[in-house]
């Protein structure tokens, strides 16, 4: 019998697109649908999802959890758990399309959630940290039941298959987010689990990714150091918790991260390029956090609150353009699913290894 | 120009570079056949050793070489510093053994004419045989 | 002795047809083998004395001589073999320890032999080392906890002292006095060209190498032979050795003979003397106590310089370790149980210790499962014989590796294995100036360089093949090992799958 993804690593290749309005204008989602459609043959029909922000600012300030059921006990033992640990403002099932090559759907519930006051004190936790901790903890140990999505005012969908089938299975044309970003899968060797699919999310942070990182173990085992499990054994979890891990916890900027996780090479760090200080903080960083370098390619958009950030790995061994207009950033594996959404840009250009492209929302007027 | 000098410090008394010299100035293709038979080929190095100490002498190549000026037939001559002998024109004469203030032209029982170093010039086009052949580069060819 | 109840290991073979009586081999071997017999017009020999190191073989002009194990064979037993008896009748006629030196050569698995090494198809590119930067530079030393920022929010880039090495090798520590000072001195230099560090061993640190200081780590072991200010101030990091792979759990014992007048100036003893090494730390009999000899050693030098804390590989290698992890020091040593010594008793080289694959995954786990992974660097020795042992042990989970049997071969080092009769032929494991003098820094030093150049190329090889262009991404990058031949115990103590899974 072929093993589920987090009993065995597979290595995928991909195609990852990405959005963003600066002014923090609502779009649709049918448009990353259409932008993703057109590198169909980057992706084989096994993974398909989608991250959207900006989504529910009905329920802006409670966490959107997004879970996969296998069956109704794991469900009911998913709700006593989120019963004893979040009041839970809303509950249902995400609406779906049938759609013929989507098939063998688990069960798709959402929940919005605060955890509980008494909880959150009693844990002497910050409130990011316990609703991380706890989706950590159901993902591990609640046998059947995968949070896919625990950000606030955004959410992730996804599914095993083409991804322009699962945007229309999830009726993603009936959402509106400023940003979007959209992931479809080549994954060599799975028999597809809808949990395995991308974007991979922690609380806000969400992350599509191509490519194949040959640092995995050693990233895994640096990360589970700080309490993180690496379940899936894809490279897309690890990366998401190396961005919540720096970010978060360590509080480093988007641009510094890039300085760990795709740090210059030492020949360019002593070449005389970068002033004192800066050199410095590079040689800081690949000292203190050489474990969270990665090696081999990828090209990746994480997605946070309020902002996307693009990066490359430092040898560049993967695709990713980037185009401007106006006040839209479009970041693609190839040109074609940025020229189909918005064919005539004001800048388009290839970001090089390493060179993080970091776009927030702008501050408002 | 590069001679051959010797350093005491690393001269472990071997002796392997009056084998190699002499082998190589044998005519034979190889040390086996160079020391076939009885054959004992004249070395145009010699260690000297002694109260712990221990270093290889063979022809200075003297900027002023008295063997040259001593010789009575024109056999020695210096060519691009290089001191050599014509053993056509030697007629065994030794003054040139008596003249050398480092003893290091040699003589042979088999051959009336002297033998010294040319830094293997005839044979090895310079590469000395001596230098090749010591394991601890305790004989140098080197500028000074 | 009129009977002699053992036969010589070896037998010395001359090629009549070659040898030309150069007599090189008699002027060369230190135990009086060969001879020039005058009357006899031919070169003879005794084996009985013969140790092997292959000395006369490889200075042999006319490649005449070689040394085979003497094909003389007690009554084959399979409980008894022949060394076996061979120790007892030794035993019975001096009554004393058998002693030796060199590594654990016993038959025990090799697992670096057991594991294999990935490398890049299709879906993830190689990488060419010779047209991207393949990076190998390494730290060693602590990591703060948290990145901590400026009044003016920069990062804080200040960190505990650590020691930068151009590639994950160091030279393992090897006193002066178990070894030549010419020795010595082509370690420094080798060092110090190489961007890495060098051991002083036990055995202080000669005046004439305080130039390679900052190449140097200088040790604190239980004799405290030579220790004081300057020595501590003068190398970059101190290393407190608690134990030695090859003889864990007991001392050192440099013999009188050997303490001659340079190597009694630098250890601090008078010539002549016996100088031994306790087995413990006569200040140290707990962990707590190990804290305070880290502390002292940091106070002394203001805390400018890392502590290395030294260990044989035992058992409870994992809880030591994390133990030391705990005690303020920034590098921890493990010395597997194949490790060298330049004179151990049999017993106890052949019998005591773990391998270090073994007690190195495990350490890396324990460190990690305890979070306290980054509070130490993980240094292993104790027979990395090549660039693959060295990818390996990083991807186990090490930051670098010590290297002291490789590096004495590379001196000349055949392993004869007999360091402690102080006859060494090549010049190393002697104090005898005629002998000393056959170890030509110039030479030795380069080769040194040679050897590590080349196994740095070779790691750059193997990490391009792994689609891994910095060093940093191997370690404890265990997906990239597979064991070959090995049970499941040794499979989930080494946290590998096995090939084909």
């Amino acid at each position: 019998m072929l093993e589920k993804e987090g009993q065995v690593r597979i290595p995928a290749g991909c195609a990852i697109s990405g959005f963003i309005s600066r002014d923090g204008n609502r779009i649709c989602g049918d448009k990353i649908v259409k932008s993703i459609s057109y590198m169909h043959d980057r992706s084989n029909g096994l993974g398909g999802g989608f991250a959207g922000y900006g989504i529910y600012p009905e329920y802006k300030d409670q966490y959107a959890f997004h879970i996969f059921y296998d069956s109704n006990e794991s469900r009911v033992e998913t709700e006593r758990f989120l019963d004893r640990h979040f009041d839970v403002v809303n509950l249902s099932r995400i609406p779906t399309k049938k759609h013929p090559r989507i098939t063998n759907e688990p069960l798709i519930w959402r929940y919005f959630v605060t955890p509980l006051p008494t909880k959150l004190a009693a844990s002497q936790l910050d409130e990011r940290e316990f609703v991380a901790q706890c989706v950590i903890n159901i993902n591990d140990r609640i046998n059947g039941a995968y949070v896919f999505s625990s950000g606030k005012n955004m959410g992730v969908f996804k599914a095993v298959g083409y991804p322009e089938d699962v945007g229309e299975f999830y009726r993603l044309d009936e959402y509106a987010g400023y940003a979007w970003t959209a992931h479809g899968r080549y994954p060599t060797n799975t028999p597809g689990w809808w949990g395995g699919a991308h974007p991979f999310a922690l609380l806000d942070y969400t992350i599509v990714h191509n490519g194949e990182i040959s640092s995995y173990d050693a990233n895994r085992r640096y990360i589970e150091m700080y309490g993180y499990k690496c379940n899936l054994l894809t490279d897309t979890e690890v990366i998401t918790y190396i961005f919540d891990f720096l970010n978060r916890k360590q509080k480093l900027s988007f641009e510094d991260i890039a300085k760990i996780i795709a740090a210059p090479f030492w020949s360019e760090i002593d070449s005389g390029k970068f002033s004192e200080s800066e050199k410095q903080k590079l040689k800081y960083f690949r000292n203190v956090f050489s474990s969270l370098l990665i090696t081999g390619p990828f090209s990746i958009i994480l997605g946070f609150d309020g902002g996307l950030m693009a990066l490359n790995d430092r040898l560049k061994l993967r695709s990713m353009v980037a185009a401007e207009k106006d006040d839209m950033v479009y970041l693609a594996s190839e040109e074609c699913a940025i020229r189909a959404i918005c064919p005539v840009v004001d800048r388009i250009w290839s970001p090089r290894g390493g060179e993080p492209i970091i776009v927030k929302l702008n501050e408002k007027k | 120009m590069k001679k051959v000098y010797v350093n005491e410090d690393w001269c472990l008394a071997c002796h392997l570079c009056e084998y190699y010299c002499a082998a190589a100035n044998s005519g034979a293709e190889n040390m086996i056949k160079a020391f076939a038979n009885g054959n004992k080929p004249i070395p145009r190095i010699r260690v000297e050793e002694g109260s712990g100490i221990n270093f290889a002498v063979q022809c200075r190549h003297c900027d002023v070489p008295l063997c040259v000026k001593s010789c009575i037939t024109g056999a020695l001559s210096v060519k691009d510093g290089v001191i050599s002998c014509d053993e056509s024109r030697c007629v065994g004469c030794y003054t040139c053994v008596l003249a050398c203030p480092y003893g290091c032209i040699v003589t042979s029982e088999s051959s009336k004419v002297i033998s010294k170093c040319d830094l293997c010039m005839k044979n090895n086009n310079g590469d000395p045989a001596c230098v090749k052949g010591c394991p601890n580069k305790a004989i140098v060819l080197e500028e000074r | 002795m009129a009977l002699n109840y053992f036969q010589p290991l070896f037998d010395v073979i001359r090629d009549k047809d070659r040898c030309i009586k150069c007599q090189a081999c008699a002027r060369q071997c230190a135990n009086e083998v060969h001879r020039y017999d005058g009357d006899l017009d031919k070169m003879i020999s005794n084996s009985q004395q013969c140790v092997d190191c292959q000395r006369c073989v490889c200075i042999c002009p006319t490649s005449a001589l070689k040394i085979v194990d003497n094909p003389n064979k007690f009554r084959n037993n399979s409980n008894w073999s022949q060394q076996t008896m061979t120790e007892v009748y030794k035993q019975a006629e001096t009554g004393g320890v058998l002693l030796s030196a060199m590594g654990n050569p016993k038959e025990y698995p090799v697992y670096w032999d057991k594991i294999l090494l990935n490398a890049s198809q299709v879906t993830n590119p190689p990488i060419d080392p010779l047209r991207e930067p393949m990076e190998t530079k390494v730290f060693l030393g602590k990591k703060p906890k948290d990145v901590t920022f400026n009044e003016d929010g920069s990062v804080n880039t200040e960190t505990t002292p650590t020691l930068e090495l151009s590639t994950p090798i160091m030279f393992s520590a090897m006193s002066y006095g178990s070894i030549s000072r010419n020795a010595h001195e082509s370690l420094a230099r080798a060092a110090t060209e190489l961007g890495i560090f060098y051991n002083t061993g036990e055995g202080g640190l000669h005046k004439d190498f305080y130039q390679y200081g900052a190449n140097t780590i200088v040790q604190v072991a239980s004799g405290r032979f030579g220790v004081f200010k300057d020595y501590l101030e003068t190398g970059a990091a101190i290393e407190i050795k608690m134990g030695q792979g090859a003889k864990p759990g007991i001392g050192g014992h440099l013999p009188g003979a050997k303490i001659l007048e340079d190597v009694s100036r630098t250890r601090m003893i008078p010539m002549g003397t016996d100088a031994i090494s306790p087995a413990p730390h006569h200040d140290i009999y707990s962990i707590e106590d190990l804290r305070q000899l880290v502390l002292s050693l940091k106070e002394a030098t203001e805390y400018k310089k890392p502590v290395i804390v030294k260990i044989a590989a035992v058992h409870n290698v994992a809880a030591i370790a994390s133990g030391i992890a705990r005690s303020g020091a920034d590098i921890i040593a493990i010395d597997g149980y194949r490790g060298g010594t330049g004179a151990a008793p049999t017993r106890i080289r052949d019998n005591v210790g773990i391998p270090i694959e073994l007690a190195l995954a495990s350490v890396d786990q324990r460190l990690r499962d305890e979070g306290i992974r980054n509070e130490v660097s993980v240094v292993v020795a104790g027979s990395i014989r090549s660039s693959s042992d060295v990818v390996k042990a990083i991807a186990l989970g090490a930051d670098a590796c010590y290297i002291g049997t490789a590096a004495l071969l590379a001196l000349g080092c055949h392993l004869c294995r007999s360091c402690q009769t102080g006859k060494c032929n090549w010049g190393i494991a002697t104090q005898r100036p005629d002998l000393v003098k056959r170890l030509n820094p110039n030479i030795g030093y380069e080769r040194l360089v040679n050897l590590v150049h080349a196994w740095d190329h070779e790691i750059k090889e193997m990490m391009g093949g792994m689609g891994i262009n910095s060093v940093e991404a191997l370690r404890g990058n265990r997906l990239m090992l597979r064991g070959i031949g090995l049970n499941e115990k040794e499979l989930e103590i080494l946290g590998i799958q096995h090939a084909g899974q």
